[in-house]
């Protein structure tokens, strides 16, 4: 069986969620091998981890190089791998960083490219959501290696044990790769909630918010969900950017969708239509976010989300 | 200095968005425009000719699609632009990525690579967000991409930007690949006097062969992709609605989440 290459998701060697989902999609394929970019020190304890969902081979390259430039290395040490192993498909995490680096693999490798992703079976055939989620479009790669971006949430992680022999891979990346440079990074600090993208829930404010998320936290907060905004929202000041689900923002598929004081606007949605179940609370019952929900209130967020929130947290008790 | 900025025509994201019966997206029976998220690449272009009022600055907009596309081109040149050059051939429709990327790369060839190209985040239709990556690999240039903030001064350009855990900063050189999101600032408005001078500006259109591009090198059926299928996503069957009377909606909505067990 030919390889699958599985660009890990890490964060200074945490391991996201999403690399999980791509290792569960790999097996459909062919034999997972995963590929971490980081300190080579921290590759046997991420081998420990993706063994568990069923990678064979853990490629370690070290990023000691790569890191303080942007995607154009990263894309160099994959073709060379890709060049060594063959594989039936590289899977790449969805996000921005992960689409840049596949459209330069694609270019090098002279093979198709398809982004977002949020299912791959067998050929791999990929389906995607598009226009805003209105329409689904199942596609494949004719040329060269499957290249797919996948997005989070697009499988249930399944556990199943694999070898997961670790290979240091040796790259050599060349000078003009190394010309954008990361002269700073800031972290964004923790929220101590889920990550919006990969959480089961999330419960967004907007505009009607009128600028205090102190009902939206705590609502989320009692579902243990994550936080969102609309750009409204953002445009205000009220939430960082990081926050935004949409089109220019981040797109969510979780099993609750809760939109406060949202209108519904064709760019929001595009961000969270894939939503299992979906949610408004919004005092204006023509609003155009009533028309996509399975549950809504007509009613003020300020009123119904406290009162909400304190009913959750007495069930939970 | 001389900046070129890709602009693509895109059906209406509010308008009835739908597929061809090839499966390629409709983009002359629905209304189209410039991308929403290209007007940012041309506002940042202005600002920088603006900023560098003292060197001579040539705004480019770069549009390639069918005859409609034009008003992409030309939007770009009533909100400033200098001039426009539209890639028009027959050869092009269906063009995936590998092949749109090839088409705008050569465009840039031909008409000089600039000190800058600067694209949209995302175009508002196939939001891949990979063409100016693509690009960059095509040009042998850096990419410095999502700009929320941009600085230049000479040669250098220093971009802020938003990335998935951190707040950056990224530097490079020109000649670069920039592409800036809908938070580096609103985009100006083509005033009555910038719509009366697009009309004198030069608008050059240029076929596959003006730009060394094969035929054969573009179009649906040599993309490195195929769409198999396309399906309209099912309406949402319409939910239960209730209205808030003296707290009658916290309790609905939270009996609805308990029935589907989120609590
Ligand atoms: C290129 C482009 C990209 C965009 N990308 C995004 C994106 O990524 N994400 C995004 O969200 N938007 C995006 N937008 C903006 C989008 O078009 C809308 O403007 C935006 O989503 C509106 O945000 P909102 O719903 O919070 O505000 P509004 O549309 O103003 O709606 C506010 C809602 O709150 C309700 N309300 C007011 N007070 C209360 C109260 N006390 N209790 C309950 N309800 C109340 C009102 O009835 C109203 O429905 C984009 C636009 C463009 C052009
Ligand atoms: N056909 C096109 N003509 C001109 N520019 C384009 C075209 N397609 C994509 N672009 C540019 O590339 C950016 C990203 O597009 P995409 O990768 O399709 O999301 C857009 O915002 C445009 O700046």
């Amino acid at each position: 069986m030919s390889e699958v290459l599985v660009v890990i998701d890490h964060a200074e060697g945490e391991v996201k969620k999403p690399t999980y989902e791509l290792l569960t999609i790999a097996r459909r394929l062919g034999e997972p091998s995963a590929v971490f970019f980081g300190a080579p020190a921290q590759g046997d304890p991420v081998a420990e981890k993706v063994k568990k969902y069923g990678a064979e081979k853990v490629y370690v390259i070290d990023d000691a190089e790569l890191k303080g430039y942007l995607v154009a290395p990263k894309a160099e040490a994959l073709q060379q791998l890709v060049e060594k192993t063959s594989p039936a498909a590289v899977l790449i995490p969805s996000t921005f960083e992960g689409k840049e680096v596949a459209a330069r693999l694609a270019i090098k490798t002279g093979s198709g490219l398809i982004t977002d992703a949020v299912d791959v079976q067998e050929g791999p055939v990929t389906t995607q959501s598009v226009f805003a989620g209105n329409y689904t479009v199942t596609a494949k790669v004719t040329q060269g290696t499957p290249i797919i971006t996948v997005k989070p949430n697009s499988a249930a992680p399944e556990e199943t044990e694999g070898a997961a022999a670790v290979e240091a891979f040796a790259v050599t990346i060349s000078d003009v790769a190394k010309t954008a440079q990361i002269i700073a990074a800031q972290p964004r600090q923790s929220t101590g909630r889920p990550e919006l993208t990969e959480a089961a829930i999330v419960v967004s404010g907007g505009r009607g918010t009128g600028g205090n998320f102190e009902p939206i936290e705590q609502f989320a907060d009692s579902l243990g969900a994550a936080v969102g905004a609309s750009r409204a929202a953002v445009d205000s000041g009220w939430m960082p950017h990081a926050f935004q689900v949409g089109q220019t923002g981040k797109t969510v598929s979780p099993q609750l969708y809760v939109a406060n004081g949202i209108s519904g606007a064709i760019q929001h949605r595009a961000g969270m239509q894939t939503s299992k179940t979906i949610v408004a609370v919004n005092k204006d019952e023509e609003a155009p976010i009533f028309e996509l929900v399975d549950f809504g209130v007509v009613g003020d967020l300020h009123t119904v989300l406290p009162a909400a929130t304190e009913q959750v947290t007495q069930r939970k008790g | 200095m001389n900046i070129v900025v890709c602009v693509k025509y895109v059906p209406d994201s509010t308008a009835d968005r739908h597929f061809e019966e090839d499966y390629t997206v409709d983009r002359v029976g629905v209304d189209g425009l410039l991308s929403e998220l290209d007007e940012y690449a041309v506002e940042q272009a202005l600002q920088l000719k603006e900023k560098r009022a003292d060197e001579e600055v040539t705004v480019t907009a770069l549009c390639v699609g069918p005859e409609k596309a034009v008003d992409a081109a030309r939007k770009a040149l009533q909100m400033g632009a200098d001039k426009a050059v539209h890639v028009l051939d027959d050869a092009i429709a269906g063009s995936d990525y590998a092949a749109t990327s090839l088409v705008l790369a050569k465009a840039i060839e031909k008409i000089g690579v600039p000190e800058l190209v600067i694209c949209g985040m995302a175009s508002t239709d196939a939001s891949g967000s990979v063409i100016p990556a693509m690009l960059a690999e095509r040009l042998g240039l850096p990419q410095v991409t999502l700009a929320s903030v941009i600085e230049s001064q000479g040669d250098q350009v220093r971009i802020k930007r938003d990335n998935e855990g951190s707040t950056e900063v990224i530097g490079a050189t020109m000649p670069l690949v920039l592409s800036v999101t809908d938070q580096s600032g609103e985009a100006r408005y083509p005033s009555f006097k910038g719509i009366m001078a697009a009309k004198k500006k030069p608008m050059e259109v240029l076929s596959l062969a003006d730009i060394g591009v094969e035929a054969d090198q573009v179009g649906l059926s040599v993309a490195w992709t195929q769409v198999a299928d396309t399906t309209a996503r099912p309406p949402r069957t319409a939910g239960e609605i209730v209205k808030d009377e003296d707290g009658s909606g916290a309790v609905a909505l939270t009996e609805f989440l308990a029935s589907k067990k989120f609590i």
